[in-house]
């Protein structure tokens, strides 16, 4: 599913986000990527979803060779990919409804009592079916966390990503979005969530990709 | 199906736009009014010189020669000489206007009621309007008729009429040139209103834009409802245009029948007609389009997430 051979990313002003970083995440797979701030993590989410171009190797995600890819296919790639944000990065000003069913219309989808069954599907699995009618910034942060993993997941992508999603949770709810990821895994979705959550990583038995100083050890 | 989509993908589009504008009612009402104010000046003008080349247009086979008398031909000498020229074969009808109507009428018409009263007699003189018979209505019979007429020894002086409309010809043909120039430069200015208009918007939804773009949508999609926007702001720029020509058309009405009363003229302003209303709503739309399309352009590219 994602495919890094000898990626480096040097960004303009020299600074040397990942130095050769090679790995393989195959289809259906659950991984955690770790490190300190500044090893690189994000730069590498950000190489995933076409934000950043490496400066050298290959980034083939989902058989697409994205260094090579033109602006103009950029958005099919990323609607395969659901994302979750530790900011949530939510529309505050468009309920939790909308908010869900955005990549459900932006992908196309106009036929209003599917998108309606697909959003309180999401909204259910992640407990957040009675909140529809309300604006984010009502919510608590867990909660909006949980609205942007709806968001991901409305669209049943193929491959998940998260960057810190419990970075914001007291451990109880942090532990309750992990299984959440871990279900995900489980029907067949590959995962890749970045996060430091020591405890929480080794409860599962994923592989575990250690990023330090842009290298992967 | 694409195109059911396609057509679907503009609907949400449609609406979307029309939400984000209800959004910031206020500010949005303010641009349709600017926008409807810049339209309103040129289009006000098109439609009064469209009523006035109308009015001059069924002027231009009466030539009229006004041969206007010395002073000391009085009211039985100007019914002679009237009687005389009927007679003659190349004049078709002769108004006379004695001194003394003439002075009423301009009395009544000017205003000038006490700065006439204020005078010693009559400044004015009496005057023939003579009209050319039907064969001898091209311009060389005019000419020759205009120089016999000169020649009497009562005239003092012999215009004719034609060359005055002419002159308002030439004079129309410039202030429609104006009015012309006058359009295009603030067509432009519409344009940089509902361009400056959706750069802010587009500023004010950076974050929802760049959101939007991160999880898959195109350029297009994002596009889409700015456009839009900027067809609403043109459109109903053009429409509050309209109403403010048809008021001022309105209010201008009632004045200008008197005055063409006092012309013995029933002319009246005509409203804006279907054509010109057409071209003006047209005209806002296209703006309000382009002017979006130059600004989204250019703007939503500078936003990427990050």
């Amino acid at each position: 599913m994602i495919q890094f051979t000898n990626v480096t990313k040097r960004y303009p002003g020299g600074h040397q986000a990942l130095n050769n970083v090679s790995f393989e995440l195959k289809s259906g797979e659950m991984a955690f990527l770790t490190g300190h701030s500044g090893a690189g993590k994000s730069t590498l989410l950000k190489l995933i979803t076409c934000i950043e171009r490496p400066t050298s190797g290959q980034v083939m995600v989902n058989g697409k060779n994205l260094g090579k890819l033109g602006r103009r296919h950029v958005p099919a790639v990323r609607r395969q990919i659901g994302m979750i944000f530790q900011d949530h990065k939510l529309i505050n000003e468009r309920s939790v409804f909308d908010n869900v069913a955005l990549p459900l219309v932006i992908a196309g989808l106009h036929n209003h009592p599917e998108i309606a069954r697909r959003v309180r599907a999401a909204l259910d699995k992640v407990g957040l079916l009675g909140k529809e009618k309300q604006y984010p910034v009502t919510l608590s942060s867990g909660e909006q966390q949980r609205v942007g993993i709806a968001r991901a997941v409305v669209n049943k992508p193929a491959l998940l990503l998260a960057d810190e999603p419990t970075g914001n949770l007291d451990p109880d709810l942090a532990a309750e979005v992990m299984g959440l990821f871990g279900q995900f895994n489980q029907v067949g979705v590959t995962v890749l969530i970045v996060s430091h959550n020591v405890d929480l990583i080794t409860r599962f038995s994923s592989r575990i990709l250690h990023l330090e100083k842009g290298g992967l050890v | 199906m694409r195109i059911k989509n396609y057509f679907l993908n503009h609907l949400y589009a449609f609406f979307y736009s029309l939400g984000q504008i209800s959004r910031a009612p206020l500010s949005s009402v303010m641009t349709m009014v600017v926008i409807g104010i810049t339209l309103a000046f040129p289009a006000g003008l098109y439609a009064v010189l469209k009523n006035a080349q109308q009015l001059s247009a069924g002027w231009d086979d009466v030539a009229q020669i006004s041969v206007f008398l010395k002073k000391e031909v009085d009211g039985q000498a100007l019914a002679d000489l009237a009687k005389r020229l009927r007679d003659r074969p190349d004049i078709a009808k002769i108004t006379t206007v004695p001194a003394d109507q003439a002075l009423e009428e301009f009395r009544k018409l000017s205003g000038f009621d006490d700065a006439l009263r204020a005078l010693e007699g009559n400044p004015l003189p009496s005057v023939l309007i003579v009209q050319p018979a039907a064969g001898y209505a091209d311009p060389m019979a005019v000419e020759h008729l205009q120089a016999s007429l000169r020649k009497l020894p009562e005239a003092d002086f012999v215009q004719l009429d034609l060359q005055w409309v002419q002159r308002l010809h030439a004079v129309l043909e410039i202030a429609k040139r104006g009015v012309e120039i006058l359009a295009v430069l603030l067509g432009l200015a519409v344009l940089l209103i509902v361009g400056n208009t959706i750069r802010l918007g587009v500023q004010n939804n950076r974050d929802e834009i760049a959101i939007t773009k991160l999880i898959g949508a195109t350029d297009g999609f994002v596009r889409r409802p700015f456009l839009y926007a900027g067809v609403w702001y043109g459109l109903l720029g053009g429409i509050i245009a309209w109403g403010l020509v048809s008021l001022a058309l309105l209010l201008l009405d009632e004045p200008v029948r008197k005055v063409s009363a006092l012309y013995d003229s029933t002319f009246a302003l005509g409203m804006m007609d279907v054509w010109t209303t057409l071209l003006l709503l047209t005209s806002g739309t296209l703006l309000g389009l382009l002017g979006s399309w130059l600004a989204v352009g250019k703007h939503l590219r500078a936003v990427e997430p990050d």
